[in-house]
């Protein structure tokens, strides 16, 4: 990895994931250091109604406190959100969360595309997003707006997703974005931390 | 700047409402309608009548489904309704209604409980035109299936498809129903209390206000409920942080509270 294109610093870590997701997340999981000092921000597809199946799989793999983001929470560095089922998650200017249930886009709700773009326009250039695998396109406009914001844009390697399609437009259509394979995942987040301290 | 022009001319607040949110609505409408300059768009909300009504449609978020949240209706069924219809007459308050898909909801629980005769359910909106569709009581056909699906979920035991007709591509609901609905308009924001209710449902509206706005909205319900009244939230909403919240107890998980 090349050092020079890390950010000055994490403010905040942003996971989006569809299809084939959920397994490259339990592989990063038990492998993230406990000193994170910066908020990890997952948005995923899935049905409504077993929100807190997700949380309780990644709680049981990691010492960092996962909860379901709640409207207007304060984001906390060290924590993991989860976007809850059937709304848009919304970062505000002071760093709370909104929830919106206005029209699904990219077929989804909620969609990475919107939490990606708002998060852009709060944290710029010291805000690292991640696509992963999936089978539909949501994400990848928003990570264009996150790279041209001066953010960090990291992408698993279509050949270790289980669903290339996401990702691999979003190689395409990315210049500079950083692709890893998904055992390299858990690695860079955790050198996110301690490029940010050394 | 847009927001302060709409309140300085056309009497809507809309300056506490959360940013993130808001702002995106706006950029999205100004995106789909194809304005030359933000400029444009400006003038034309500040100075067209006929476009400023779209705009007011657009930057509101109105979806909305049928027996949302099937748990949550359980729990009205079966544990706030029969406690109201106890009452010898029931008034119900759907705050931020939309095109009206929770009132009839509500007005089908009602009818099955044997209720709906006592009941009356005042409807509100923002909005005037979303009122005029939940007036009509006419909902796309495609909705259906998945409405069904809900109403079955939350303890609904008839056929879903008696309560209305199909047309072509629309279900239009029993008019029984909305003989016990009042629409009116209603600004959260700047009107105030009408009358008092035993049931207020307001349900993922607030998401969309900031924490002060969403703690006067709270005070305005607390005057427009009857004491042992109920105050029905959207699943990610909660009285929990206004200061007031101790004079409530909610009610199992649902985010249902009752005043106490």
């Amino acid at each position: 990895m090349e050092e020079t294109i890390m950010p000055s610093k994490c403010k905040a870590l942003i996971i989006g994931g569809s299809a084939g997701s959920l397994d490259v997340l339990l592989e990063i999981f038990p492998l993230l250091s406990d000193e994170i000092d910066f908020p990890i921000i997952l948005v995923t597809h899935r049905k409504s109604g077993n929100d807190a199946l997700l949380s309780d799989l990644l709680r049981s793999r990691t010492k960092l406190k996962v909860n379901e983001a709640e409207e207007k929470d304060k984001i906390q560095p060290g924590n993991v959100y989860i976007a809850p089922a059937d709304y848009h998650l919304l970062i505000e200017e002071n760093e709370t969360f909104s929830l919106d249930y206005s029209e699904k886009v990219n077929y989804s709700r909620p969609s990475i595309d919107v939490t990606f773009h708002s998060a852009a326009e709060v944290f710029k250039d010291k805000l690292v997003c991640i696509l992963l695998s999936g089978s539909n396109a949501d994400g990848v406009a928003g990570l264009k707006t996150v790279k041209s914001s001066g953010g960090l844009v990291v992408i698993q390697n279509p050949k270790t997703a289980v669903m290339p399609y996401m990702p691999q437009q979003a190689a395409n259509e990315i210049e500079g974005g950083i692709i890893l394979n998904a055992n390299e995942m858990a690695e860079f987040i955790n050198k996110l931390y301690s490029y940010k301290t050394s | 700047m847009l927001l302060s022009d709409v309140l300085e001319t056309h009497g809507y607040d809309f300056l506490e409402y959360s940013h993130a949110s808001i702002k995106r609505r706006i950029i999205r409408l100004y995106a789909l309608d194809n304005f030359v300059s933000f400029a444009e768009f400006r003038y034309t909300v500040k100075t067209d009548k006929q476009y400023f009504k779209r705009f007011l449609e657009e930057i509101t978020v109105n979806v909305t489904e049928m027996f949302r949240d099937p748990n949550f209706y359980k729990a009205l069924r079966n544990d706030v309704l029969p406690v109201l219809g106890t009452y010898p007459f029931i008034r119900i308050w759907v705050a931020g209604c939309s095109t009206g898909e929770e009132a009839y909801s509500l007005a089908i629980v009602l009818k099955e409980l044997n209720l709906l005769q006592k009941s009356l359910i005042y409807a509100t909106d923002i909005n005037p035109s979303v009122l005029e569709k939940a007036k009509k009581g006419i909902f796309p056909l495609n909705y259906l299936k998945g409405y069904s699906e809900n109403y079955v979920q939350s303890g609904g035991a008839k056929d879903f498809s008696s309560y209305y007709t199909a047309n072509y591509s629309l279900a239009k609901f029993d008019e029984t129903l909305n003989s016990k609905m009042i629409f009116s308009t209603h600004n959260l924001v700047s009107d105030h209390s009408f009358n008092e209710f035993q049931l207020i449902l307001c349900r993922n509206v607030l998401i969309y206000f900031d924490k002060d706005l969403q703690h006067k909205v709270f005070q305005l319900f607390d005057n427009s409920l009857e004491k042992l009244g109920y105050l029905a939230l959207g699943s990610k909403e909660s009285l929990d942080f206004w200061s007031r919240a101790k004079e409530y107890r909610r009610l199992k998980t649902e985010k249902i509270w009752r005043k106490l």
